[in-house]
């Protein structure tokens, strides 16, 4: 089984996770168009690569944000909830 | 079976990416329909060798939607008669297909997708649990005591083929007509300019074109960032697994949402079984330990006197899945850029059907009615097809 390193509890095995999709940004919904919208409501960068991606160990209900290569399933690097609320350690703004 | 091609030509009237069964589809009924023989289909890889190759065989119109149960009807009109077509024999063997429901939530969906079939005139109707019992006498209705069998969605018309074939039989008919299949042709980038579609780049030499048809299923976002075109397309793997062959048993398709089954027996014997995505993005087509294990113990649920039957292959695809559970299909906003994508885990079904379709968009420039409610456009327009309630599983 594979194992996913949890920035609070460790190597855990995967089926312990749930993924939670790539972290995006949300458009201020008062200003942005219905096309700006639309984009951000459905479309997905869906081709692979290094992406930042949400998951939360289902036990103790605890989302970090985890860095992985979606083309080898590799992951680079794991960053708390906290990390990215800085805006710290998340290359081109991502947060 | 198929002609080799030393060198690409300069150009073709019309270029596919994909030689799958849907553009190698397309590509006969360009030729075959339309009389447009002039076309190139490239492959990265080998002929059939993606999601044709891998999927589980199952064909059936039994879906929620009228723009769907329309559309997949006429998907299984089509399928009865191309081993004529052809002259290859398909093995496409009618089975009936049950859609096992668990709880009462699961049986009111059974109906409501019967009434929407009957009404589009397709076979499917809403069964107790004595009519699946006759029907599947080796089931344990009770499903090991976890999750009891109500009722059914039973559609008569649900049948299985031999998938390899498909993509042969589109393949050697197309090839016959003039069109030309370059396997081991990657397309590397495609050409624009003012809006519009002028060729196609690959390793072996570039290639003038006004119209491009992408039928590459997993790697449509690939493509897609070649033309800078953004879709909800993400692609997560789908794996499926072939028990070793035994005497014919199962005759019917069954499929189990709350199990997250989808088993139905080969003409070699060989059980064969899928269930959900992979749950989380992924590009590769390894297996795991977890699908298999999972899998087999939903099995033995149905299917008790199974646990001594061995499992022989798995392997998985890599499924191109949409918010709706509907394809993407049609014209984009780059004039002469036509895609046929999106088709998750429901694809091969649809092959026939998307191959007249798209033909048809192609060579006319203008979307086929019967794919009006799968245009690329919807999401922008807020205008889902909402398909999630028909699929085997609850992916």
């Amino acid at each position: 089984m594979k194992i996913l390193v949890c920035p609070l509890n460790g190597p855990r095995p995967i089926s312990e996770f749930v993924y939670g999709g790539e972290v995006r940004q949300s458009p201020d919904p008062d200003k942005c168009s219905d096309a700006e919208w639309s984009d951000y409501v459905f479309n997905r960068s869906g081709s692979p690569g290094q992406k930042h991606e949400w998951w939360c160990h289902i036990a103790s209900g605890f989302w970090f944000v985890v860095l992985r290569d979606t083309a080898r399933d590799v992951v680079i690097d794991t960053l708390t909830s906290e990390d990215v609320r800085r805006g710290l350690r998340l290359p081109g703004g991502a947060a | 079976m198929f002609t080799r091609h030393d060198s690409l030509r300069a150009g073709y009237d019309v270029v596919i990416i994909g030689a799958g069964g849907h553009g190698l589809a397309a590509a006969y009924y360009l030729a075959r329909d339309h009389g447009i023989r002039n076309v190139a289909v490239l492959e990265k890889g080998y002929l059939g060798g993606g999601n044709t190759g891998r999927n589980t065989t199952i064909i059936r119109s039994n879906y929620l939607t009228p723009e769907g149960v329309k559309f997949y009807d006429e998907s299984v009109r089509l399928w009865q008669d191309l081993s004529a077509d052809f002259d290859l024999n398909l093995f496409y063997s009618t089975r009936g297909h049950y859609t096992l429901a668990h709880t009462d939530a699961a049986m009111r969906t059974m109906r409501w997708r019967a009434e929407v079939n009957k009404h589009f005139g397709v076979r499917s109707e809403a069964v107790d649990a004595a009519f699946v019992k006759r029907g599947i006498p080796s089931i344990d209705m009770s499903c090991g005591g976890h999750a009891p069998i109500l009722g059914a969605l039973f559609h008569e018309p649900g049948a299985i083929a031999r998938h390899d074939a498909v993509a042969w039989g589109y393949g050697r008919g197309a090839d016959r007509r003039g069109v030309e299949i370059h396997q081991q042709t990657e397309v590397t980038g495609i050409r624009v300019a003012g809006g519009r579609v002028v060729g196609v780049d690959t390793p072996r030499g570039s290639i003038a074109t006004s119209k491009v048809l992408c039928a590459v299923a997993g790697f449509t976002p690939r493509i897609l960032d070649m033309l800078d075109l953004h879709t909800p397309i993400y692609v997560h793997p789908l794996q499926a697994m072939v028990s070793e062959p035994i005497k014919p048993w199962l005759d019917p398709i069954i499929v189990s949402g709350s199990l997250h089954v989808y088993v139905s027996q080969s003409a070699r014997g060989e059980l064969v079984m899928g269930a959900s995505l992979d749950p989380y993005e992924l590009h590769t087509t390894r297996s795991t330990l977890d699908f298999v294990e999972g899998l087999s113990s939903h099995m033995l649920d149905m299917f008790p006197f199974l646990s001594e039957v061995k499992v022989n292959r798995q392997w998985a695809g890599l499924a191109d899945m949409t918010p709706d559970f509907a394809p993407i299909m049609g014209v984009t906003p780059v004039e002469g850029f036509f895609l046929d994508a999106g088709w998750g885990t429901w694809g091969f079904k649809a092959t026939p059907v998307c191959g007249k379709t798209m033909s048809h968009t192609v060579a006319t420039g203008r979307n086929h009615p019967l794919i009006e409610g799968f245009t690329f456009d919807r999401f922008a327009r807020y205008q889902l097809t909402g398909e999630k309630g028909a699929a085997s599983v609850g992916h």
